[in-house]
């Protein structure tokens, strides 16, 4: 007798201009964790967030424990046991941890009106004692790291006796040993019978935690697979309609030898020693590392968003100074944050006026009038170029889905003729399908003579892609690969050599595996 | 796991307290100045002229705190005071309704606008700017066609004097004569306070300005308790035109604009950011005595009055960038 808590059927929403469900599925049983799957754009999000109350459906019925229920808002969600973590936290900063998980539901004194702090803080150390979660009530959340925040809003979930628990992304931010314990308490909640729906890029997570797999494509419900009988090839087969190849790194010849760019001991504070590399015309080079080992805090030095202590930076040979991100565009260097909808767009304004915004200068005429014709032109070229899927180029950027609005980053620093682009985290967020979208475009840029840095914390993505990898932990260069000698296990050997044993960088080793 | 343990201790010297202790530095040192440099300066009479003057401004301070702790800002605080204390005359005078009425009467003006500014911002999604600009004009016209462009006077109520200019304190101790306009400004901020820090209204303030999304997905009903902030705010600009009223015993319906810039810059002195979720009742009050001691002891130094408006901008800019030094040095 199967136990089913959820029914979602004939789901249908539509938003101006786009029709986002169309009549979807969804069944969740009672202590199972059911994959939801599906490039960006597929409509998993829309689905869920009409299931926690935060969309209203346009058609279609939700049965909750064989009735049927409507979800006019999150609190009505809540009252029936059905909680969403978001995939951007959804924390109040300024407060602390107790404050944020009893939120809306504070222990009150004398009529209701004045907080009770020592039984809110009681009651959230005696949560966090059933989950095992070493944890102070009292820390503001603004203190925490981003694993900690994102146990905090599991911990949230937990509190309201939820049934169903909708995760979105959960270890998007989580170091390995912290998905290890993620996916301990997820096992313990299932045997307790919750029901939990599980969004996830990773595919190969889905094999470790979840029961059934419901696959979405381009707002319709393809298909529910048991995971056990299914091959990650065939779930990324459904999601993107066609099978892609699996990682096959394509290592282009690395003809020209020219360097384009040098590096020389950069210092800055404790996040960075002694940084010493360079990177040739037509290359990817890799830098791996784990979170916090500088490599952003590298590649924002470079583009002088930091400023340094000390360091010279060549760029063909000549010596520059670069002191502001102004600088390093006009030496012809381009930065794509791992933060696109915070650093890399603007997102309430359309593809056109972001693909010119860098080189605003060139578009402008007679006094000052922004030649409207050349920007339509160079948006339309770039669109089209770089086959970015919009309806126009007066779409406003934030509809379009990650993989693409990726890409109008790249049109925008093309745009302003830069040759040397530091990506960060290239495909964070970004789907299966359009991944290797983005990994094609990146090699295209290779062979038409463009340089990357490629800042990624997914080994197979720096095996995949990097024609030379650079490894870094706790601000300073460990260890230098090219691509041939390089191996997940040597790449994690160096990522992890902390301390002050490695004076220098121990280039090309070849036989340093780890002990 | 023990990095995050951060013992309550340390957390009064980081973040937040250190605004107010510089604010607060700052006040003591212009004490001191101000006292070595004129011995007409620490005087009770001048410390109580001090305190008369800090009371209006800081009434309105402590509802814009609450308003500019949730991200958002109220312009109309002023002339709603005005429009407050009209109402109060034109119930008490002009109707000739019991004293005590005429102040309720006034505070559920001030309520009234408060809460008209909150449903614009919360439930017809005008931004604060936008809405108490309007309010502000609103309520000064209002005032100026209720009154008829004529002060009320309250020659015949004394005792609507006495409500701010009685002293309660001099009853009790001879010779000690602080003005109820001080006490009833002293009591205020305590009640805001204990509102602010204790209360579930303060608890929601905080979380709106911190991420007012994660508020609204967390069930609380954020519109509603936007509307009790700006209502609050409203509240305190209603009792800032009673104490005025009574102080100056009569309704002026020309006075009160730039009334809220200067609450704004006391608030904003004292260590509230304006983008929200931090803030404090201290740091208001604080920030409002700041403003004033600088124009009296200006004042008392023969400074010209234009200067001492240069000077308190100058303050201003001061407090804000200081805070941000400490910001970034974290």
């Amino acid at each position: 007798m199967i136990d089913v808590l959820v029914s979602m059927k004939g789901i249908d929403k539509h938003f101006p201009g786009v029709h986002a469900l169309d009549t979807c599925e969804l069944e969740l049983r009672k202590g199972e964790v059911l994959a939801l799957v599906g490039e960006n754009g597929a409509g998993k999000s829309t689905m869920m967030k009409v299931l926690s109350g935060i969309y209203a459906r346009d058609a279609g019925t939700i049965t909750y424990k064989g009735t049927e229920v409507e979800i006019p808002n999150p609190k009505a969600a809540q009252n029936l046991g059905i909680s969403m973590i978001h995939q951007e936290l959804n924390l109040m900063n300024h407060l602390t941890v107790a404050q944020n998980i009893f939120i809306g539901r504070e222990p009150k004194r004398f009529a209701g009106v004045f907080l009770d702090e020592k039984a809110l803080n009681r009651q959230t150390e005696e949560l966090f004692a059933s989950m095992h979660l070493d944890l102070n009530p009292r820390t503001k959340v603004a203190n925490l790291s981003v694993a900690k925040q994102q146990m905090v809003e599991i911990a949230k979930a937990l509190s309201f006796r939820s049934e169903v628990l909708i995760m979105d992304e959960p270890t998007a931010a989580l170091t390995d040993t912290e998905i290890d314990e993620l996916f301990v308490f997820i096992r313990k909640l299932r045997e307790q019978g919750v029901g939990i729906i599980y969004i996830s890029h990773r595919l190969e997570e889905l094999k470790q935690i979840t029961d059934r797999i419901t696959v979405m494509r381009d707002g319709r419900y393809i298909d529910t697979v048991e995971t056990k009988e299914t091959s990650t090839d065939k779930i990324i087969n459904m999601m993107v309609g066609r099978t892609i190849l699996q990682a096959t790194p394509e290592v282009p010849e690395n003809a020209s030898q020219e360097v384009v760019l040098e590096v020389k001991n950069l210092k800055r504070g404790k996040a960075l020693k002694e940084i010493n590399f360079v990177l040739k015309k037509g290359e990817i080079l890799g830098f791996a590392g784990l979170m916090g080992a500088g490599r952003t805090e590298v590649a924002r030095a470079v583009f002088g968003a930091d400023s340094i202590d000390s360091g010279e930076i060549y760029i063909h040979g000549k010596p520059v100074k670069i002191k502001s991100p102004g600088d390093a565009v006009k030496n012809g260097i381009a930065y794509l944050s791992e933060d696109r909808k915070q650093y890399g767009l603007t997102l309430g304004m359309d593809v056109e006026m972001n693909t010119v915004l860098a080189s605003f200068s060139k578009f402008l005429g007679f006094a000052g009038w922004v030649n409207t014709k050349k920007t339509k032109e160079t948006a339309v070229q770039y669109v089209e170029a770089l086959s970015i899927k919009t309806p126009g180029i007066e779409q406003k950027v934030k509809n379009l889905s990650g993989g693409n609005q990726q890409k109008v980053v790249i049109g925008k620093w093309l745009t302003a003729d830069t040759d040397i682009l530091i990506f960060d985290e290239p495909t964070r967020g970004i789907d299966v399908g359009a991944k290797s979208e983005i990994y094609k475009l990146l090699n295209d840029l290779t062979r038409q003579g463009k340089s990357i840095i490629m800042i990624s914390s997914e080994l197979p993505e720096i095996l995949r892609m990097s024609h030379r990898v650079i490894a870094m932990c706790e601000g300073r260069i460990t260890g230098e690969l090219p691509i041939e000698e390089a191996t997940q296990e040597k790449i994690m050997h160096f990522a992890t050599l902390r301390n002050e044993k490695t004076p220098g960088v121990e280039t090309q080793q070849t036989q340093g595996g780890p002990a | 796991m023990t990095t995050d343990t951060t013992p309550q201790k340390r957390s009064f010297f980081n973040s937040d307290a250190t605004q107010k202790l510089l604010a607060f530095a700052g006040l003591i040192i212009m004490f001191i100045v101000f006292s070595l440099a004129s011995e007409n300066f620490f005087q009770f009479s001048n410390i109580v002229g001090i305190l008369l003057a800090t009371a209006i401004n800081g009434i309105l301070a402590l509802g814009v705190t609450f308003v500019i702790i949730t991200a958002g800002i109220d312009l109309s605080v002023g002339t709603v005071m005005t429009l407050a204390a009209v109402m109060t005359g034109m119930f008490i005078t002009n109707l000739g309704l019991p004293v005590w009425l005429g102040v309720a009467g006034g505070l559920a003006t001030g309520a009234l606008a408060g809460f008209a500014n909150g449903t614009m911002i919360a439930k017809m999604r005008i931004p604060p700017f936008i809405a108490t600009l309007g309010m502000l004009y609103i309520a000064k016209g209002l005032a100026l066609v209720i009154s008829g462009l004529k002060p009320i006077y309250f020659t015949d109520t004394p005792s609507f004097n006495q409500l701010a200019m009685g002293s309660v304190t001099g009853a009790i101790i001879p010779g000690f004569d602080i003005p109820n306009a001080v006490l009833i400004f002293f009591g205020a901020a305590i009640i805001a306070h204990i509102a602010l820090t204790k209360t579930i209204l303060g608890r929601y303030t905080f979380a709106l300005g911190s991420n007012e999304e994660a508020t609204r997905l967390s069930g609380v009903n954020v519109s509603a308790w936007k509307i009790a902030v700006y209502s609050l705010a409203g509240l305190f600009s209603g009792l800032a035109g009673v104490v005025i009223a009574s102080r100056l015993n009569s309704a002026q319906p020309a006075l009160g604009a730039g009334y809220e810039l200067e609450a704004i810059a006391a608030v904003v002195i004292g260590g509230t950011s304006l983008s929200g979720g931090e803030g404090s009742i201290l740091g208001t009050v604080i920030g409002a005595f700041v403003i004033s001691v600088l124009t009296n002891g200006l004042r008392i130094l023969s400074i010209p009055q234009e200067w001492q408006i240069v000077i308190t901008g100058a303050i201003v800019i001061l407090a804000v960038w200081a805070d941000i030094l400490r910001r970034r040095q974290q």
